[in-house]
């Protein structure tokens, strides 16, 4: 279970530019829960999942995962139990090295770096299998080096390795967003199938309305730091792409751009 | 044939500093200027311990763990206090100057009579009139080979895919639950132990130590490692290559290294003596124009074939 309690956040204190994200902001998700975060730009989104991964500090607030204060902790020693794909596929792999190697590194999470061998011969066939489920084609490419694919590959490639070690959370930050339409449906398909397997509790930011009402059993969106639509189960299912447009409609009027 | 096997001493010699300085350069991203520091600060340590009276064979370990510990330093620089890259390696050159000036004691110490891994007793008592110059040569080869096949079987680890992958994308470091920073100056210290390494060879080789001997040395390294990888990228380009590179880029490293220093010998043998930076200078540019070329011609044939 994840909780973030009061949590405030300024940006630029103490300055002409000082704006205010999160004031007083609060959120509980279950263990299990798939939640489809929706919002326009600067509703604090991104900013959710970077401090909930440590990566900015929350001014005011504390952050607790399974009823454990984490609110000091490092990012890197967040992540042990975070899985985090983000929108711009370069971000999850290492391009120099070769598929085989990432998926090593990836499958080594949270262990000792020592001086064992880094690939291991006898897991080569478990990588292939891993990958052919993705289909693909990178069965064929374990020693094809990663910046050499597409950016849906290499997107895959990323889901899997956050994926490869036991995790808690799923982080998913506008992962299909730098993706052609027919590859994000692919990946949108695998992420389901991933977190369904896995027993993942996921958290997906997307601008992508249809994947906000088809994926995921909770639905929230953000405004201005708060909350403006939070449903789960029965009434999430209920849930139209036209009800999301209208609510979103409704706050830009208020923000003065309609 | 003495000039030949000269050049290639000396190019085995900075190849273990090239070595170095492909893992900070090439691998960490991490343009480290330390090397200036760390290449005497070895050839420092090695001069005072043989003043004192130790085995020789042990100033290698010795300088390479000085230098280490002055890779950590810089890293910790860089780390910890957010030093910018560039600027904590300065900082450390700067500072290695006055550490090597009193590790040695002053800044130039002759070690003609003492004894080193090239001239001590068990070599007289196997060569009994002059040591020749291929054992020498053979001695700083072995020394050559073994720094690079330890590097490449490192490289092969798992503590090795890490220090990659930090210079590749250190965002993954951190999903794999690592602090980046630690890997940074592990591989900075490792970068600079091999470094120092290098200098404590060079300083037996020439049988001085001499405060100056640092100056410039992270521009033969630069030089050595682009000349390399440069050869390399051609070298596994080519046919029977192309699917496997059964020589590997650290090979190349040595190699570049080697091109280097003859490119400098022949300045000076060949040429007045104030030619030699230019002809180095023209030299580098050479080989990065060559690979201009190369790559063009490459794309072209991509193009014509798509």
């Amino acid at each position: 279970m994840l909780e973030l309690r009061h949590i405030h956040k300024y940006y630029n204190p103490g300055t002409v530019q000082e704006m205010c994200l999160f004031d007083d902001f609060n959120l509980t998700v279950e263990k299990g829960e798939f939640v489809s975060v929706v919002g326009s730009n600067g509703s604090g989104k991104t900013s959710m999942l970077n401090l909930i991964c440590g990566n900015i500090d929350a001014d005011r607030g504390q952050i607790f995962i399974d009823g454990k204060d984490i609110t000091r902790q490092k990012e890197y020693k967040r992540l042990k139990n975070i899985g985090r794909v983000y929108q711009n596929p370069a971000m999850g792999t290492c391009p120099d090295m070769t598929i085989l190697e990432n998926l090593s590194l990836a499958d080594h999470k949270g262990m000792f770096f020592g001086l064992q061998r880094g690939t291991n011969r006898k897991k080569e066939k478990e990588y292939r299998e891993l990958l052919s489920q993705l289909g693909l084609g990178l069965e064929d490419k374990l020693h094809v080096k990663v910046g050499s694919l597409s950016g849906g590959q290499r997107q895959a490639m990323s889901l899997l390795m956050s994926t490869m070690t036991p995790i808690d959370f799923l982080i998913l930050d506008e992962h299909t967003a730098a993706l052609d339409p027919k590859t994000a449906d692919l990946i949108m398909e695998l992420t389901e199938k991933i977190v369904r397997e896995k027993k993942l509790t996921a958290i997906m930011v997307t601008h992508n309305l249809r994947y906000a009402v088809q994926y995921g059993s909770r639905l929230l969106m953000l405004h201005q730091g708060n909350a403006v639509i939070d449903i789960k189960g029965e009434e999430k299912k209920q849930m139209k792409i036209e009800d999301i447009l209208e609510k979103f409609n409704e706050i830009s009027v208020e923000c003065g751009n309609g | 044939m003495d000039f030949v096997i000269s050049i290639i001493e000396q190019g085995l010699i900075y190849g273990i500093l090239a070595l170095g300085v492909y893992i900070t350069y090439k691998i960490l991203d991490f343009p480290d200027l330390t090397v200036d520091g760390s290449f005497p600060l070895g050839a420092a340590v090695t001069a005072s311990l043989i003043k004192s009276g130790m085995n020789p064979w042990l100033t290698l370990p010795a300088a390479f763990f000085s230098g280490a510990a002055a890779g950590i330093c810089t890293g910790l620089i860089h780390v910890k206090c957010k030093v910018r890259d560039l600027l904590s390696g300065i900082i450390m050159m700067t500072a290695l100057y006055t550490v090597n000036l009193m590790v040695a004691g002053t800044n130039n110490v002759p070690l003609f009579s003492q004894q080193t891994i090239f001239q001590n007793d068990f070599l007289e008592k196997v060569f009994p009139d002059v040591i020749p110059g291929y054992v020498l040569l053979g001695l700083i080869f072995l020394i050559a080979a073994v720094s690079k096949i330890l590097l490449d079987f490192y490289l092969r680890t798992k503590s090795g895919y890490l220090l990659r992958a930090v210079g590749d994308n250190e965002n993954l470091v951190t999903a794999l639950a690592k602090d980046k920073g630690n890997v940074k100056i592990l591989g900075l210290s490792i970068s600079n132990g091999l470094v120092a390494l290098a200098g404590c060879v060079f300083c037996q080789q020439q049988n001085v130590f001499d405060i100056s001997s640092g100056t410039g040395s992270i521009v033969i390294g630069l030089a050595s490692v682009i000349v390399g990888t440069s050869l390399f990228k051609v070298f596994s380009r080519l046919k029977p290559f192309r699917k496997k590179n059964i020589i590997q880029v650290t090979t190349f490293v040595f190699l570049g290294a080697i091109l280097y220093k003859a490119c400098t010998g022949i300045a000076i043998r060949y040429f007045v003596p104030q030619s030699m930076k230019m002809i180095s200078a023209l030299f580098l540019l050479g080989v990065l124009v060559l690979m201009l070329i190369f790559d063009n011609a490459d794309k072209k044939k991509v193009k014509k074939n798509a």
